[in-house]
Parts: structure tokens; sequence; C-alpha cells
């Protein structure tokens, strides 16, 4: 009996082991697997061509620069719509509702947070891209434009749920500190809380941008799927095609081992290693102001 | 200007608000509008027929079925995966792990897999399910593909409830002779339950809801019967609604709708579940 028990718990404790180490297992296997079918494209196609602005598959050409483009297009509108109203909701919430307000905000937020994508861009296609098209009167609704204000909205309830933390988590006494001093609620909120935070803020930023470069199904749907160079001003009122878009508009019709196929695994990797540099950075800033880390997940 | 401000600085702090609190409505608006659109557009299409039958001439009429059965089967196979894994490495971070170098790279990696952009996932599992371990284009590749995407969500809600059950049980537990996994066991994962349930409904209700990852894993354009093993594809909710949005001309618009409501509803009721579950643990703690 109990040489039995002391055997199954070091079973046991090697399992429980071994699931902890996964996570780490898992992120090799994907950078393996990205490697493995996209390096070819080293070999396939001349750097010089791979960063060219002309994207056309079917006849060899894989431009990459203008998806690149595409999604930095997309994304940057989406952050100049998801910080502001991110940031500001999670300083309405923390600071200034009150707390029957908050009750119902928060799950409002995580709500928007669970909408599938497919069913924003659903939505984008048939109510959005028409309203944007016969308001500011564009040749298309299916718009970097559309895009951005979709994704805006998709990145929203990852700044305000790590943004709100952050302000949490700033000790009440800097306020009552402030308080005290005289400042009004928004001279505190302005001056002291949101500079206490900073750091939580700031990595709420991140991982808002993270997750609007790496979104796939609606972008895919509302952006127009146009391959072209996205540097004028202009770029926002009119089609782009994202580097997520790509792949999953493409990746069903190329046969498994050609030049295309390696090519969009080749996009894979560098969103990958995209994603893998906005997270580092994210969580550097996040390790510094102790381990808030495991909230940013969720 | 500073002194300006300083001197009107209620003022200034009544004009701040408003701000705020507009931009809060601007934010909420269109979430509530959203949800009520669907409810209100596709609520006329629901109907037995079409939460009961299959599809027909080219998708432009009849049910689906498949679509549902599939999104369950590829829900249920995430759990089967992710659940217990996830479950497993939240007890190691929480119970086992010491805080050094190992762990902090176990750390990192988890927020890297919650970053990952989930067509990425998706190309992971065509190359790693599909095509090197010859799973096919099936259920079991798609499944597979989603738990790895779900589980940094698992286990991350899953540690922080665990950490937060009192040091004091597990000290009174071990005290009375119980080993260490009987009081994980027994007495840890049970307090932690309520937290780690939320953690998983929150997660599976991300896989129900994603398309990228099965796009070239497991998602079927069309299927005339339900799928009979874990090797068959499969049609599914999310990749059903954008095929007959954005693939298939003169598709009737209430189908449309009716089918984003049915998504909708799906992922929604996970969410509520997932809310209303924490709520009641909260308000019930006695520790």
């Amino acid at each position: 009996m109990e040489k039995s028990l002391s055997w199954r718990e070091f079973i046991i404790t090697r399992l429980i082991q071994t699931s902890g180490y996964s996570a780490i297992l898992f992120v090799a296997l994907i950078f393996f697997f990205l490697l493995r079918e996209g390096l070819p494209t080293l070999a396939e196609v001349d750097v010089s061509s791979l960063l060219s602005i002309r994207w056309y598959p079917i006849e060899n050409y894989f431009g990459i620069l203008p998806l690149i483009t595409g999604s930095l297009v997309v994304t940057l509108g989406a952050a100049l719509i998801a910080v502001p109203f991110g940031i500001g909701t999670a300083v309405y919430i923390s600071e200034i509702a009150p707390r029957w307000m908050r009750e119902i905000l928060k799950p409002l937020v995580e709500l928007l947070g669970g909408l599938p994508s497919v069913v924003l861009g659903f939505l984008g296609i048939l109510v959005l891209a028409p309203f944007l098209r016969v308001f500011l009167n564009l040749p298309t609704g299916l718009t970097a434009l559309t895009g951005s204000l979709l994704l805006g909205g998709i990145a929203v309830p990852t700044v305000v749920s790590v943004a709100e933390d952050a302000l949490d988590s700033v000790p009440r006494a800097y306020r009552e500190g402030a308080w005290a001093l005289g400042a009004t609620k928004w001279q505190t909120i302005w001056r002291v809380t949101l500079p206490a935070a900073k750091s939580g803020v700031l990595t709420a930023i991140m991982l808002g941008i993270g997750r609007a470069i790496g979104e796939t199904m609606t972008v895919m749907m509302v952006t127009g799927n146009a391959p072209v160079l996205a540097v004028k001003l202009g770029s926002i009122f009119s089609p782009v095609r994202t580097m997520t878009a790509t792949i999953a508009a493409e990746m069903g019709e190329v046969a498994n081992g050609s030049t295309h196929y390696h090519v969009l695994f080749f996009i894979g990797m560098v969103l990958f290693i995209i994603s893998l540099i906005v997270n580092i950075i994210a969580s550097s800033v996040v390790f510094r102001s102790k381990k808030r880390a495991e909230r940013i997940l969720s | 200007m500073t002194k300006f401000l300083a001197r009107n600085r209620y003022a200034v702090q009544r004009i701040g608000f408003i701000a705020i609190t507009l931009m809060v409505i601007l934010t909420m608006l269109p979430i509530i509008g959203t949800i009520l659109f669907i409810i209100y557009k596709g609520g006329s299409a629901i109907s037995w027929e079409f939460l009961s039958g299959f599809p027909h001439d080219g998708m432009r009429a009849g049910g689906i079925l498949p679509a549902i059965i599939g999104t369950l089967y590829l829900t249920l196979g995430t759990a089967l995966f992710s659940v217990p894994l996830g479950i497993a490495a939240a007890i190691y971070l929480a119970e086992y792990a010491r805080e050094n170098r190992l762990t902090r790279l176990i750390r990192l990696a988890i927020i890297n897999l919650a970053g990952i952009p989930s067509v990425v996932y998706g190309l992971f599992g065509l190359g790693l399910f599909v095509l090197f371990l010859k799973f096919g284009t099936s259920i079991l590749a798609a499944s597979l593909t989603l738990s790895i995407m779900t589980l940094p969500v698992i286990i991350s809600t899953s540690e922080e409830a665990l950490r937060a059950v009192p040091q004091a049980f597990r000290t009174v537990s071990i005290s009375l002779g119980a080993t260490r996994w009987q009081t994980i066991s027994r007495i840890i994962l049970k307090e932690a339950l309520p937290g780690i349930l939320t953690g998983v409904i929150l997660g599976l209700e991300r896989a129900a809801g994603e398309t990228a990852p099965i796009l070239f894993t497991g998602a079927a354009f069309f299927l005339p019967r339900l799928p009979h093993s874990p090797f068959d594809a499969t049609m599914a909710l999310p990749y059903h609604l954008f095929v007959i949005s954005t693939q298939v001309p003169e598709m009737p618009i209430q189908i449309q709708y009716g089918t984003a409501l049915v998504l909708m509803i799906f992922v929604l009721t996970m969410n509520i579940i997932a809310t209303v579950i924490r709520s009641r643990a909260r308000a019930k703690r006695q520790w």
C-alpha cells in the first residue's frame, strides 16, 4: 500500500511536470514547422523579388511588400481607434464609474471579446461597408478603413482588460494622497494613477496591436483583398490585403510543396516573429511591474 | 495655460468626464447594437427545419444541422485535449514549479502562444497534423489545432484560480498526512473548480467561434451527411457563415443572418455561463 502510493505519486508528478513544459514544446514545434515549410522560399524565390511590390502568385510574382504595408495600414488604423477608446473605457470602469455600472460594463466588454470575428466580418460586409461607401462616396466600401474600424473593435476588449487591471493595481493611497493635496479626480487620473500604471497600460497597447495584426477573418472579409502597395495617405480609403488574409484566402487552393505554398508559410513565419517580438516586449514591460503576466492572457 | 487649467480645474474635470463618458457610450453602443441587430434580423430565420435540416439547393435553402453538429464535435474534441493538459500545466505552475529560469521560460511560452495569430495556428496544424502525421483534413486535426490555441487561456485562468486557494488549506492537508497529490486532487482542485471552469469555458468559447485555424485543417465547404469518425472533415458554424456570406452568390440574406444568430447564441451562451459561474463562486466563497 505504502509503496504503490508513492509510486502513483511519482508518476502523477512526472505527468504534471511534462504538461507544464508542454507550452515550450508547442511554441518550438510551431516555429519548427513554419521554418520547415517556409524557409524553402528563400531557395526558390529571389530575395529581391520577394521584397518587390507585385503579388501575383499565378505568374510567380511573390512580392510581399504590399501585404506587409496592407497589414500595417489596417493595424495602424485599428490602433488609433482601440487605444484611446480602450484606455478611456478602462479609466472610466476603474476610476469613474459607480460600482453597479462597473458590474454591467465589464461583462459587456468581455462579450465583445467573445464575439466571433467572422460575425463581425459578416456585419462589416452587410452593414458597415455599404454605409461607408455611401457616406464617404467611395467606389467600394471594402477598404482598409472598414477593416480598421472593425479591428479596432476587436482590439478594444484586450486593451480594456489589461489596462483596467493595471489601473486597479495602483495602490489606493496614491489617489488619496493626490486628493488630499487638493487635486480633482480628473487631475489625479492624469497625473497620478495613469503614470503609476504606465507599464501596464503600455502592455495593454502592445497586446491590442498584437491582436489586431493577427486578426484574420474580419480583415479578409471587409478589406477588399487588393494587393496594392499602401503607402499613400489615401490608401486608407482603398482596398488593401493583409498578410493574414492572404494566407487564409490562398492556402486552400495551392498544391502542397509548391513555391506558392512555401511563400505562404514564409508569410506565416513573418507573422509568428512579429507576434513573438510584440509579446516579448509586452511581457518584459509587465514583468518589471511584478507578476501581472497571467492577467494579460484572459 | 497650466494656470488657467488649474484655476478652472472643476470645469476641466466636468468636461473631461463628459468626454470620457461619451467615449464609453461610443464603445458600448456598437456592442449592444450588434447583438440586438443580429437577434432582430436573424430571429425570423430560426425554425425547427433550419436547426435540424440539411442545406440543399447549393446551401441556398434548408437548414444548418451539419454545421451545428460540426461545431459541437470540434468544441468537444478541443476540450478532450486541452482541458486535461491545460489544467495539469496550471497545477504544475501553481503547485510544483519553483521561480527559476525554466519557469519563466514556460510563462513566456504561454504568453507567446496566446499572441500567435489564429491563421498561423492553421498553418501549423496543416503542417504537423494534416500533412506530417497524415491525419488528413479531419475533426481530429482541427481539434488538436484548436486545443493548442486554447491552451494558454485555460492554463492562465486555472493557475490564477489555484493560486487563489489559501496556503492554509495545503498546510493543514499535508500535516494530516496527505501526500501532495492527494492534497491537490481532493482539496485544492475542489476549491478552485469554479475558477477553472470559467477559464475552460472561456477557452472553448474562443475555439467554437474561430474560423482561421480550421480553414485548412478540418473545415468542409459542404457535406451532405454528418461526419462518421474523427478522421472525417466537418462543416462548422463559423466557417459556414464565412462561406455563405462571401463564396455563394445570391445567398438568401435570411439564412445568413440566421446562421450568424445561431453562432452568436452558441458562443455567447458559453460566455454568460462562465460569467455566472464566476460571480456566483465569488459570492459564495468563504475564504
